[in-house]
């Protein structure tokens, strides 16, 4: 078997989130350098805030500010930072309590003096990023503090111009593999051949193949050359231009039913006017270069294939 | 207050699941899981169209691709169409939604999968988008990161220490060496940190794997299986999504579940734990009032082989396989997801008296 394809996957997308009442007082409160937090029917204060009590389900929205020092309440080294950490030196994840909150915060601790430097109840304030924007990320990061509780900015939570959404950026890497049945579909595309998998239980052929026939649930291994003529078994028009696709609308995207072939894939069908492509039309792949799925598919100009011949696959 | 007992009996029948291996790149997600569903229903003689209900868990987030789970569905033999649901969850909570449809009467049968490939991407970095958007994905804390916050609470608190997060691990993978499907097995290093307090040792392998359970109910059940897992019990909880909100020592929702699912009103022999961190034990064995008479992990845990997304439904799959085999009579298994045990869920499981 020839070696399984792989290539690298990114899937990358910035999350845009709007935020209630509590959590953009809160996070306009980091720009401004003040930390709030919100005070329960029975009198705790939580910080980070949030809406309802995670006890009573009560809603829940009086903010108190807290001081920007605190005391780590378990903390952990890690030595390694990974990407979109908030440093790139060594440093401990600390659940930290801030003066005046009843509730820990999860940041990170600058600590130069290495692991054994952190312990939990160790006194800690915040070190304030120096461009903030309304984000968890306005707070840079703690650092070790050995001074008296840190003076309350005596704000009350409302603020000129709120914060009342965040863009969370969001990227993670994948090596992508096709497995056995798609690897040798993607290397027969690269000899301009089509290849299926027939089912060895209904006899049906699979283009593309997965692997598996989804009627009787087994394993598809037997491999059959399809096309490479077809016949367009149904199909439509489109008439937005998508963003960095160089195709001139409109233009017809079809399910073409492979010659042998017992399911219909779809491809753009060009060489022929918009308007004239039809089902039962005849039609071939043309190659673009350098391997892959076909351009596009053009009229053979055989007379069309009877409704009878491809019923069963539209 | 007793658990309320269910309208309806209803057993594990039968459990299958892969090897458990690092990578599996020659195979994409149905071609892993297929063979795993035929043998699930060979145990049973049953074939596709005789199962009433089919409900699977899995997540796109380790494929990195939208709607994944509908590629896996043509193993199943998904046409003509079938009764079939999904959960972006651990298959545990497949078998929780399986378990209810049956209650229902709607369905007598039911085929639970679940399957996870983790080796395209990086576990660590994919699970921190599951956390709050707002306050914590932002900071990127990994899960052993936060696995590593809850062992150090557990140390401070004095419930227990490296050495002992240690004999932990050993015990897990000494007793996955009668588990043929296990990952790491017999001596595995303990290792260097990953983030201290915890060590590689103490962390799960990443892997891939699939596993797949028969749910029947009644007499259904009997006629499928000689000594059937019966469900006496199932229940799963979640705490607050704040970690700074929780006491990381505690596990107040596995102990409700478990209450809820009837584990106290008499000893278990058996209990599978979904404990992919050393650490983790340490908390469900003090909220299960799990004493040295129970045998925990015998077929070596998460630790051994954690496939994200199947490993909570394995623990289930294993403990049934243990009252069916007649090696246990009264089980528990549990399955946790999210960030320091935050979901869990807990089912009790036994044979009929022999
Ligand atoms: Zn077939």
């Amino acid at each position: 078997m020839p070696e399984v394809l792989k290539a690298p996957l990114v899937v990358e997308f910035p999350f845009t989130r709007s935020l209630g009442p509590v959590q953009s007082a809160f996070l306009t409160g980091l720009r401004e350098r003040v930390v709030l937090g919100v005070r329960t029917a029975d009198g705790r204060t939580l910080v980070p805030p949030v809406e309802y009590d995670p006890v009573t389900s009560e809603e829940i929205g009086e903010l108190v500010e807290v001081a920007a020092t605190g005391t780590v309440t378990t903390w952990a080294w890690n030595h390694d930072p990974r990407r979109g950490q908030p440093l790139d030196r060594p440093f401990a994840w600390v659940l930290v309590r801030l003066d005046g909150a009843d509730t820990a915060l999860l940041h990170a601790l600058d600590a130069p003096g290495g692991a054994d430097s952190v312990h939990t109840g160790m006194r800690v304030r915040v070190r304030w990023a120096e461009e903030r924007t309304g984000a968890v990320t306005d707070i840079a990061c703690f650092e070790p503090y050995d001074g008296a509780t840190a003076e309350l900015t005596g704000s009350e939570g409302r603020f000129e111009d709120l914060v009342t959404g965040i863009v969370a950026p969001a990227r993670l890497d994948y090596t992508y593999s096709p497995g056995r049945a798609q690897t040798a579909y993607i290397q027969s595309l690269a000899e301009r051949r089509v290849i299926g998998e027939r089912c060895p239980s209904c006899r049906k052929v699979y283009v593309p193949p997965r692997g598996a026939c989804p009627t009787c649930g087994v394993a598809t291994s037997e491999r059959v050359e399809v096309g490479p003529r077809g016949t367009v078994t149904t199909f439509c028009i489109v008439n937005i231009k998508a963003k960095n696709l160089d195709i001139e609308v409109p233009y017809v995207y079809a399910h073409i039913a492979l010659d042998g072939a017992d399911l219909a894939l779809h491809g753009r069908i060009g060489g022929i006017p918009y308007d004239q492509v039809r089902m039962g039309l005849r039609v071939e792949p043309v190659w673009s270069d350098g391997g892959g799925h076909p351009d596009h598919y053009r009229p053979t100009g055989e007379p069309d294939a009877d409704y009878d011949t491809y019923k069963e696959l539209v | 207050m007793p658990a309320p007992r269910p309208l309806r009996d209803i057993a594990v029948v039968a459990f299958a699941q892969t090897d458990h291996r690092r990578t599996s790149d020659e195979l994409s997600e149905v071609e892993m899981l297929m063979p795993v569903l035929h043998r699930v229903l060979a145990q049973t003689g049953l074939k596709t169209s005789d199962i009433g209900f089919t409900c699977s868990g899995s997540t796109d987030y380790l494929a990195g691709r939208a709607f994944s789970f509908t590629m896996a569905l043509d193993g199943v033999g998904a046409w003509p169409p079938i009764s079939e649901s999904h959960v972006e969850m651990d298959g545990a909570w497949a078998l929780y939604e399986a378990w209810t449809k049956l209650l229902t009467g709607d369905a007598d049968t039911a085929l639970v999968y679940a399957y996870g490939k983790s080796s395209p991407g990086s576990v660590r970095d994919v699970l921190t988008r599951q956390l709050d958007p707002y306050y914590v994905a932002p900071l990127w804390p990994d899960s052993v990161a936060l696995a590593a916050l809850q062992a150090q609470a557990l140390i401070d608190a004095g419930d227990t220490d490296e050495p002992a997060l240690a004999a932990v691990a050993t015990r897990s993978r000494t007793s996955a060496t009668g588990n043929s499907h296990a990952q790491l097995r017999g001596s595995v290093p303990q290792g260097d940190y990953a983030v201290r307090p915890l060590r590689t040792g103490d962390c799960p392998p990443i892997g891939d794997g699939a596993a797949a359970v028969i749910l029947a109910a009644g007499e259904r059940a009997r006629e499928l299986c000689e000594r059937p897992a019966w469900i006496r019990g199932i229940d799963h909880r979640i705490e607050a999504h704040g970690l700074g909100v929780r006491d990381l020592t505690d596990s107040p929702s596995t102990r409700l579940a478990a209450e809820r699912a009837g584990l106290f009103e008499r000893p278990v022999d058996t209990a599978e734990l979904h404990a992919p961190f050393s650490s983790q034990e340490v908390v469900l064995r003090k909220a299960l009032r799990l004493d040295g008479s129970v045998d925990v992990n015998p077929s070596g845990g998460a630790l051994a082989a954690n496939p994200i997304m199947a490993a909570g439904l394995i623990r289930i799959g294993e403990a049934a396989d243990r009252i069916r085999r007649g090696d246990s009579d009264r089980a528990l298994a549990h399955a946790t997801s999210g960030p320091c045990l935050q979901q869990n869920l807990v089912a009790v499981l036994e044979g009929e008296p022999r």
